[in-house]
C-alpha cells in the first residue's frame, strides 16, 4: 500500500454507513435529522459516539452550520469541516477524511447530513447568491444551467430527449427495488416525454426530487477497521475538479471536471472503469449521468446518450448504475453527495436486499456541485481488492 | 481601484456595451473583474465590444400561459467571452444554436439590460 498520485490507497475505510427519514420527515430539524443518521452509522460500525475525533457536515440553511452538529452531539473535533461545493461536498469529504486519517491528524471521522426541505421548506433567501451575470435573464436556478448544458450536447452528439428521459426511467425501476425509495411507482419514457416541460429540453421528470432524508458514514484507518462490526470498505482513490461556479463559464458544456476527478481517482486505485461493478452518478437533472458516464470513461464522449438507451442502466442492464432509484427518485434533499456514498457501501457488503449486484468488489461514487461546477469522485472495494 | 461591475452597469446606463482587455495579454474578459482569469494580468482597460455574436446554447423557460415563456441563451461574442443573455425580436422556439445576433442595450424594470437581436 504505497502513496500513489497523492492519495493513501486503501488506508482509510468507511466502517459505518446509515440513512434516516428519506422522503418525508417532518416535525424535527435538519439538525435532528443529521444526528440521528451519525448515531446510526455509528452504531452500525460498533463504534461509540465518544472516539469521533473529526466532523465534516453541511449544514442545509446555515453558514456557520460546521458547529452545530459538533454542539449538538457534544463532540470536540479536532478537525472539522463545512465545505462549500454542493452537493459533491460529501465526497471531497471522503478525500479530505483519508488524508487526516493517514497523517495520523485525527483518528475516527464522522460525515453527516441532514435536510428536510419537503418537511420544513427552506426561508426565502437562500445561502445562494444569484449572479449578476445571469439573474437579469431570469433562468430557474439550478434547473435552467443544466437545460443549457442538456441542449448542448443534444446539438453536437444528437442526443435525443428520449435518452435523457431512459436515464428517469431506470431511476424509477431501481427504486421499485428499493424499499426505502420516495417514489416508487411505475413510469414509462412516453411518460418523461409527456410531462410538463419546465427548462427545455428537461421536463419535471429529467429533474431530482426535492425531499427529506438523512445520511451518515463513518471513516478510520484500515487498522482500527479490522475491529469494528462489519466489513470494511476501503477507500482506493478520491479526487475532486472545479471548473467554474456559473454555467456561463463553465469551459465546454459538455465535458465536466469528471474528466479530471475520474482519471485522477482510478489512476490512485490502480482501477479502470471495466473493472467497476455498481456506478453511483450524482444525478440532479436526466443529463448529469450521460455526461458522467462519458467523462469517467465509461463510453466515449458524445456516447452517452446512446449508451443509456435500451435499458442499459436499468435493472437487468449491462451497467448498474444509481441502484438505490438515485436523486431522480429516491432522495434529493438539496445536496444527495452522501447517499451516493451510503449506497456504494450497501452494495459492496451485500446488503441491498432486492437491488443486490451479485458480488459486488468495487464501487465508484460521483458527486456534483452546483451547476456541474465542483465534480468529486471516490472509489470505493472490498479488503480483497487492495 | 477599478470597480468592475460599477465601472460596467455605468458603461452600460451611457448606452455602450464594453467589455476588457488585457493590455499584455490581449485577451478579452467578461465578466469585468480586477484581473484576467488564468494569468492574472490586472492591465485591464475598457474596450466596446463589437455586439457581434453566436447562440452556444439556448433553454426556453416555460410558463403556464406559453406567451410568458421565455428564452435564456449562452452567447460566444466575436471576441471570445461567453455570456448568459437573451434573444428578442424572435419566438423563443425559434431561438437556435449558431444563430448570429447582435447586441442591443434595452430598458427593462427601469434598468438598461443587454440582450442580442438575430443579427
Amino acid at each position: 500500500m504505497t502513496m500513489t498520485h497523492g492519495f493513501p490507497r486503501g488506508r482509510a475505510a468507511i466502517v459505518g454507513a446509515a440513512t434516516f427519514g428519506i422522503g418525508k420527515c417532518p416535525g424535527i430539524s435538519a439538525v435532528d435529522m443529521a444526528a440521528k443518521a451519525a448515531l446510526l452509522a455509528l452504531a452500525d460500525a460498533g463504534i461509540s459516539l465518544s472516539e469521533v475525533d473529526a466532523l465534516y457536515t453541511s449544514a442545509p440553511y446555515e453558514a456557520l452550520g460546521g458547529m452545530e452538529l459538533a454542539e449538538y452531539l457534544g463532540l470536540t473535533p479536532k478537525v472539522t469541516d463545512c465545505n462549500r461545493t454542493g452537493g459533491s461536498a460529501f465526497e471531497v469529504y471522503v478525500q479530505q477524511a483519508a488524508l487526516a486519517l493517514d497523517a495520523g491528524l485525527i483518528n475516527c471521522a464522522l460525515i453527516a447530513y441532514g435536510s428536510n426541505p419537503a418537511s420544513n421548506p427552506p426561508p426565502g433567501v437562500g445561502m445562494t447568491r444569484q449572479s449578476p451575470w445571469e439573474a437579469p435573464y431570469r433562468p430557474l436556478a439550478p434547473l435552467s444551467s443544466y437545460a443549457l448544458a442538456a441542449s448542448r450536447h443534444m446539438h453536437l452528439y444528437g442526443t435525443t430527449r428520449e435518452q435523457l428521459a431512459e436515464v428517469a426511467v431506470a431511476a424509477r425501476q431501481w427504486a421499485q427495488l428499493n424499499p426505502e425509495a420516495a417514489v416508487r411507482d411505475p413510469l414509462t419514457i412516453e411518460e418523461v416525454l409527456g410531462a410538463r416541460m419546465v427548462s427545455d429540453p428537461l421536463t419535471v421528470r429529467d429533474c431530482c426530487l426535492f425531499n427529506d432524508g438523512a445520511a451518515a458514514i463513518v471513516m478510520v484507518r484500515a487498522d482500527r477497521a479490522r475491529d469494528c462490526a462489519k466489513a470494511p470498505i476501503p477507500v482506493l482513490g478520491a479526487a475532486h475538479a472545479v471548473t467554474h461556479r456559473e454555467i456561463s463559464s463553465m469551459p465546454d458544456l459538455t465535458v465536466t471536471g469528471a474528466a479530471i476527478s475520474g482519471p485522477q481517482a482510478f489512476a490512485q486505485a490502480g482501477l479502470a472503469p471495466a473493472d467497476i461493478d455498481v456506478v453511483m452518478l450524482y444525478d440532479a437533472f436526466t443529463i448529469t449521468p450521460i455526461l458522467f458516464l462519458e467523462d469517467l470513461g465509461f463510453c466515449p464522449k458524445g456516447e452517452g446518450g446512446r449508451f443509456v438507451s435500451g435499458g442499459h442502466i436499468a435493472p437487468g442492464g449491462g451497467l448498474a448504475v444509481n441502484t438505490n432509484g438515485g436523486g431522480l427518485s429516491c432522495v434529493h434533499p438539496g445536496m444527495y453527495g452522501l447517499f451516493l456514498l451510503v449506497e456504494a457501501v450497501r452494495q459492496l457488503r451485500g446488503e441491498a436486499g432486492e437491488r443486490q449486484i451479485a458480488d459486488a468488489r468495487l464501487a465508484l461514487a460521483h458527486g456534483n456541485g452546483g451547476v456541474l461546477s465542483s465534480e468529486a469522485t471516490v472509489l470505493l472495494g472490498r479488503n480483497e481488492t487492495l | 481601484m477599478s470597480k468592475p461591475e460599477a465601472e460596467w452597469l455605468a458603461h452600460l446606463a451611457g448606452g455602450r456595451f464594453m467589455i476588457q482587455r488585457s493590455r499584455s495579454t490581449g485577451g478579452h474578459v467578461f465578466y469585468p473583474r480586477v484581473a484576467e482569469p488564468g494569468t492574472g494580468a490586472e492591465d485591464l482597460e475598457w474596450v466596446e465590444a463589437s455586439g457581434e455574436g453566436v447562440v452556444h446554447a439556448v433553454t426556453v423557460v416555460r410558463k403556464k400561459d406559453p406567451a410568458d415563456s421565455y428564452n435564456v441563451v449562452l452567447v460566444d461574442l466575436a471576441e471570445g467571452p461567453r455570456l448568459m443573455s437573451r434573444v428578442d425580436g424572435l419566438p423563443a422556439d425559434r431561438v437556435a444554436i449558431g444563430l448570429k445576433v447582435r447586441a442591443r442595450i434595452i430598458e427593462e424594470g427601469d434598468k438598461p439590460l443587454l440582450v442580442f437581436i438575430p443579427a
